[in-house]
């Protein structure tokens, strides 16, 4: 059963898009209900099959002590040209079958979940049709074992995402940020583009010379030792390492879905869409799309350090950037936003501070991609619960809801604690990790960083969790707030048994990359700092937002300008808004819509016109008198008579 | 007579068919049957191309290797043919054709307005252009040419909207110079080669001097250009489609612009090879100008009809722009796009046809939120749209992505750092377009409804979900399959690339 | 004697020119027509006789250029005498309803 499972893993992709293609042209227009059923069985049964899956593969592994490689399936998609071929298939590597189980378990119990969160709402079968064409994009993405199906898949989930954002199409402020995650991501993955036709016309130079049996787009040709030596052998014309180029515009485009600082400003907005969605595609997958693909082209981005040292910065400074908006922001699930940007820049410069040499960031990265996910969609359902039941995103009109609904209550604690790191929880295990690896490598700043934003972590964290439930209700809505469903609930259950329990994998064990790894288990050199900031923005906040809620305020206050650029988001959107709209549309689109109706299409007019003058000045001759006529006639024909007898006579 | 010529004579004997129709009622099921039929005789003959070709292709080859060829003297005096035959290029446009029109004629489903008219001229017009793409007798060729331009004329002065007789008339003035220039080169070629023949494979021996190619190259790639819509020879298309009606529209922007493309690889650059290399980046550059400019110039466009006509200079700049990077990969993505745009901006129109039929106008601000009323016309509108920014899945991302890869892995006649720059700042394109895109479809179909008239508007007929369902299934096909366009077209590329990298010093090849 | 009669005949055409190019009276004009005409026949016949007196193509032709003058006064006398009866004048000046 493994090893059917193992060579038929495209079924796992598969599924969901044979359930898109149902579900969306035939079911949904038949009965809504049904069509929410069979995509959510599809995902279920995708599940099932990727648990098999990684467990097979992952006892075959550590039985076999050796990194596996698998391409049990491919087929020729479409051929360039001669040498540049584009074959879809599914690659089985350690990352990729923990992204498999990671995408299908958040997605089957997003599906679940959404089952009763969306009842009720108009394009129900429509919500559940996108979810799957969402899975199956993501999957796709996932196993991809060429950049270029890469790239067309996160084109895809960039457009799930798109129609999930906008789902309520007759939202302005939703129509507005679906497009602008579109448009902002879409502006990343034009480097991305540029980033693969460099990689794509070197491979293929290369791949003329060193023979690897792959095409040159294959993440097997990239990341091969040899092609990677001739790739560092190339240079730009100012002497600047081309792999280098072409790896930085790789990152713009991981950058941009992964909502990497300058590139960040649609992931905030993109909580206009429903809230299992967010949970799905904005905080457990998708968004992190970016940090795997800088994870599956490591071996490539470890040859030229200098990439890495500026993904390691961007990381940190977008993990700092965000967690400090993250405590001033008012509604929950922008809060969610801005905490999972921050924790998406810890994955970042977590990878960016590993070498081959010493890997335990790229192991530390992909443990966190691995717990936050959970978590961190436990967070956007325990939000989306009690959304659900208040009907309210603004945590100032929550308040005592540990007693109507206990159990997002216990939920959504044990989510909290995760996050902050507080073991046993598997935020703990993780993020110990990655302090470790900064701490290891000798990056102090990083290090110091990576501390104090744990410490804010836990603060904004238990600042909505103590705003939420704890206190007095302080809306009419949220005194009269009871428990979800059971299939709202049962999926935070699970995921907060997950929440608890995935920090003990010993996931060194099955993701590793490059020499192995020194260290194991946890070092106390770094667990008890953590531990202590971690219990430091807990108790700060459990001080600050339970009781009179008069030291907030005062705070806010005394910051005075300060606090109100944090609380914009530092102005950002500004910026891109003035850029856009002030700049480019004014002064780029709107010249060239003026100078093609006036400048070109006037000369195309002032040809016409300039031959209609030649005609009426021609009229002029035109006397229609035929006398006149005649009279030129004669003195034509005298003319050239006397023309023609002097020729004629040799005079002339 | 062989089943290219029912190819062009279908349509013909269509249009006498509905001039005799008794009952004008019954016009429209006419023109359906006909086109119906062409549909199915052009997929015999694609499925009979293929067994014929098997997917085999001789790379060395030299000369287009065409199939099913019918030849019969015509004036032999002067040397001109009827001669028909396909390769994989005019195999690929006729399907298209063939696809358009035939949504062309559910589209136009409710015109009433002198229908006897209307569609008779429209068949003559698409026999003109399926007429192009299987000639290989220039004379011949050129003959199909105005039979294809010059019902535009009346087609848009009597059933077209606004501006009327201004635009039709700007629009046949201009590409009467396209065809000025067009005779010009096609008579220099005719009597340069000295063969006192206008069959086009004879003329494909010659290699002409290279001073000759320097001249006549130009003369003819911008006869082809300004049909091709290439910057600054553009404006007719913005005019002129917004004033057309419907399968008008879709009929020029689908098909009739893509004989600019198709004439400019088949005929510029496959018989003037010297003339391309001295011009190709001059082209190149041209074109990058439009792909950009038509880019943004769509973002400020207030009616729906110029929005997608600059839009469609940009896409239509990027067929020249493959055509203009002379290497395999431009040219198969620019064969490709002709293809998906074809398909694509059949779609548009048809739905802006379809929008326009129900709101009455065409105003991008006076809409708004009528994706409630019309769920299945939003959809496809936005199918279309994510076609038209190169969305994977869709046709357009696998014709962008080789014309984007063609530009940058460059040719040896060019400076490529200059080529790689412009097709950088071309790539940009996929950005400028997605914020276009979104910004107009977005305003139309999304957001709260806008005017309380739309609350009572229906969504699509049976007629017009079969014609944009056609469309956005080809798209969809074409996007996730394109690996049979490929075997399609791949080894009638190859002589065009050969005849380009045959040295230039070869006076004559072949004969 | 050829001598005279083609000064004649020249005589004859340039008078016709000039009536042609001043007259103004459609009936005037005609005349003038006449006269060039005829200074083409008299020329016609004058060459046959002096120079190829075998011949007669030069009197044949005469002839010819006879009756065709007939026939177009004929014509041109009903269209002008039309065009009278609907102007009251016969004035060429006023004849350009074909140019606007």
């Amino acid at each position: 059963m493994g090893e059917w499972i193992t060579n038929s893993a495209w079924l796992i992709t598969a599924l969901p898009l044979f359930s898109f293609i149902i579900v969306g042209l035939f079911l949904r227009p038949l009965n809504e209900k049904l069509a929410a059923g069979v995509a959510t069985a599809s995902i279920g049964l995708a599940w099932l099959s990727s648990l098999l899956l990684a467990s097979h593969y992952f006892s075959a592994e550590v039985s076999a002590e050796a990194q596996k490689t698998l391409i049990p399936w491919t087929v020729e998609w479409l051929k360039f040209q001669e040498g540049v071929t584009v074959n879809f298939g599914v690659l089985l590597d350690p990352i990729s079958v923990m992204m498999l189980v990671v995408v299908t378990t958040v997605s089957f119990l997003v599906h679940f979940y959404s089952l009763s969160y969306m009842h009720g709402e108009s394009g129900y079968g429509r919500y559940f049709t996108y979810l799957n064409l969402f899975t199956f994009s993501m999957l796709g993405l996932v196993v991809a074992p060429n950049i270029f199906q890469t790239y067309f898949f996160w084109e895809l989930v960039g457009v799930s995402s798109f129609l999930l954002i906008g789902f309520y199409y007759q939202k302005p402020s939703a129509v507005a940020a679906s497009k602008k995650a579109f448009i902002v991501t879409r502006f990343a993955d034009l480097g991305f583009f540029i980033g693969i036709l460099i990689l794509g016309y070197f491979g293929f130079k290369i791949s003329g010379e060193i023979q690897t049996g792959s095409q040159p787009l294959d993440y097997a040709f990239l990341t091969h030792p040899e092609v990677l030596k001739a790739f560092l052998n190339l240079h730009l014309a100012n002497g600047n390492s081309l792999l280098a180029l072409a790896l930085l515009l790789v990152f713009m485009g991981a950058a941009g879905k992964s909502a990497m600082f300058p590139l960040h400003i649609w992931l905030p907005d993109a909580m206009e869409g429903p809230t299992p969605v967010s949970a799905l595609i904005h905080a457990a997958t998708m968004v992190v799309a970016g940090v795997y693909l800088v994870a599956r082209l490591f071996p490539v981005f470890s040859t030229v350090p200098d990439v890495l040292t500026v993904i390691a910065g961007i990381g940190l400074f977008t993990s700092a950037f965000a967690a400090i908006i993250a405590c001033t922001q008012d509604d929950i699930k922008r809060v969610l936003a801005f905490s999972t940007l921050s924790q998406l820049g810890y994955m970042m410069f977590s990878l960016g501070l590993a070498t081959m040499a010493e890997p335990l960031g790229y192991t530390a990265s992909m443990f966190h991609l691995f717990t936050h996910a959970f978590f961190k969609a436990l967070l956007f359902l325990g939000a989306g619960s009690i959304i659900h039941a208040v009907h309210s995103n603004d945590v100032w009109e929550m308040g005592g809801l540990k007693k109507k609904m206990p159990i997002t209550h216990i939920t959504f604690a044990m989510a909290v604690l995760a996050i902050a790191g507080i073991w046993p929880f598997s935020g703990f295990f993780s993020k110990d990790e990655i302090l470790a690896t900064a701490l290891h490598g000798e990056h102090y700043v990083h290090f110091i960083g990576g501390l104090l934003v744990a410490g804010l972590t836990a603060f904004y964290m238990a600042r909505i969790y103590f705003l939420s439930f704890w206190g007095k209700a302080r809306t009419e809505k949220s005194s009269h707030a009871h428990e979800s469903s059971w299939v709202m609930l049962a999926p935070l259950g699970f995921l907060a048994l997950l929440s608890l329990t995935t920090g003990f994998i010993p996931f060194a064990e099955f993701v590793k990359i490059g020499a192995p790894l020194q260290q194991e288990g946890i070092d106390l050199h770094v667990a008890i700092p953590g531990t202590l900031m971690a219990l430091l923005g807990l108790s700060l906040s459990a001080w600050m937002y339970t009781g009179t809620l008069n030291v907030p305020k005062k705070i806010s206050v005394a910051l005075g300008q300060f606090y109100v650029a944090i609380k914009n988001k530092f102005y950002v959107d500004e910026v891109y808004s003035f850029i856009t709209h002030q700049i480019i549309f004014r002064f780029v689109a709107a010249p060239v819509a003026w100078f093609d109706r006036n400048v070109v299409d006037g000369g195309v007019n002032l040809t016409g016109a300039a031959m209609r003058g030649w005609s009426s000045a021609l009229t002029l001759i035109q006397t229609g008198q035929l006398q006149t006529y005649l009279l030129w006639f004669v003195f034509g024909t005298v003319t050239a008579s006397l023309l023609l007898w002097g020729i004629f006579l040799g005079m002339v | 007579m062989g089943i290219l010529s029912w190819l062009i004579l279908i349509p013909f004997l269509t249009a006498l068919a509905v001039i005799f129709t008794p009952d004008s009622k019954k016009i429209r099921w006419v023109a359906l049957i006909g086109t119906g039929i062409h549909l199915v005789v052009t997929a015999v003959a694609s499925w009979r191309y293929l067994e014929l070709i098997q997917g085999n292709f001789d790379s060395k080859a030299l000369f287009t290797q065409l199939q099913m060829t019918e030849k019969l003297p015509w004036f032999a005096s002067l040397g001109i043919q009827y001669f028909l035959g396909v390769d994989g290029i005019s195999m690929l446009m006729t399907i298209l054709t063939s696809i358009i029109i035939f949504t062309g004629v559910l589209a136009s489903w409710d015109v009433e307005n002198r229908a006897r008219e209307f569609y008779s001229l429209l068949l003559i017009l698409v026999t003109g252009v399926f007429g192009v793409f299987l000639s290989f007798d220039l004379f011949l060729f050129f003959m199909f040419y105005e039979v294809a331009v010059l019902p535009m004329y009346l087609l848009i002065g009597v059933w077209g909207t606004g501006p009327k007789e201004y635009s039709a008339m700007k629009l046949t003035l201009m590409l009467m110079v396209g065809s000025a220039l067009l005779l010009v080169g096609f008579l220099a070629l005719y009597h340069g080669s000295g063969l006192h023949t206008f069959d086009f494979t004879q003329i494909a021996t010659v290699r002409f001097p290279k001073e000759f190619q320097f001249w006549v190259f130009p003369t003819i790639f911008i006869g082809f250009g300004i049909l091709g819509a290439l910057y600054p020879f553009h404006t007719w298309s913005p005019d002129g489609h917004a004033s057309a009606p419907t399968a008008v529209s879709m009929l020029h922007a689908g098909v009739l612009m893509k004989m600019g493309g198709y004439g400019a690889l088949r005929i510029a650059v496959y018989l003037l090879p010297d003339g391309a290399k001295d011009w190709g980046l001059f082209f190149m550059g041209l074109t990058t100008i439009n792909i950009l400019y038509g880019a943004f110039g769509a973002i400020k466009q207030k009616d729906l009809k110029f929005f997608t006509a600059y839009s469609s200079v940009s896409h239509c700049g990027m067929v020249l722009f493959g055509v203009a990077s002379l290497n395999m990969l431009g040219f198969k993505g620019a064969v490709y796009q002709m293809f998906s745009h074809g398909i694509m901006t059949g779609l548009f129109f048809s739905l802006i046809g379809m929008v326009y039929g129900r709101t009455h106008t065409r105003i991008i601000s006076e809409m708004g939120g009528i994706a409630k009323v019309m769920p299945w016309l939003a959809t496809c509108f936005y199918i279309g749209g994510f076609a038209s920014l190169g969305l994977p899945g869709l046709a357009g991302f696998v014709a962008e992505s080789h014309i984007f890869l063609g530009g940058f892995f460059g040719n040896v006649w060019s400076d490529i750092t200059v080529m790689r720059i412009l097709t950088i700042l071309a790539t940009m394109s996929i950005v400028v377009t997605a914020v276009y895109v979104l910004r107009g479809l977005g305003s139309v179909f999304l957001g709260p409804i806008t005017d309380h008239h739309f609350d009572g508007l229906t969504d699509a007929k049976l007629t017009e979900k079969l014609c944009t369902g056609i469309l956005v299934a080809t798209l969809i096909f074409a996007g996730v399959f394109p690996i049979f366009m490929g075997h399609m077209i791949e080894g009638s590329l190859v002589p065009i690339l050969n005849r380009l990298q045959a040295s230039g010093a070869l006076a004559a090849i072949g004969h | 004697m050829l001598r005279q009669i083609v000064l004649l005949s020249l005589f004859l055409f340039s008078t016709g020119l000039y009536g042609i190019l001043t007259r103004r009276s459609s009936v005037g004009l005609f005349i003038a027509i006449e006269m060039m005409i005829n200074a083409a026949i008299i020329n016609f016949v004058a060459f046959n006789r002096f120079l190829a007196p075998s011949h007669i193509d030069g009197q044949v032709m005469g002839i010819f250029a006879m009756a065709l003058a007939a026939a177009e006064v004929l014509v041109g006398m009903a269209i002008l005498v039309m065009l009278f009866r609907q102007r009251k004048n016969t004035d060429i000046q006023s004849m350009n309803s074909l140019k606007h």
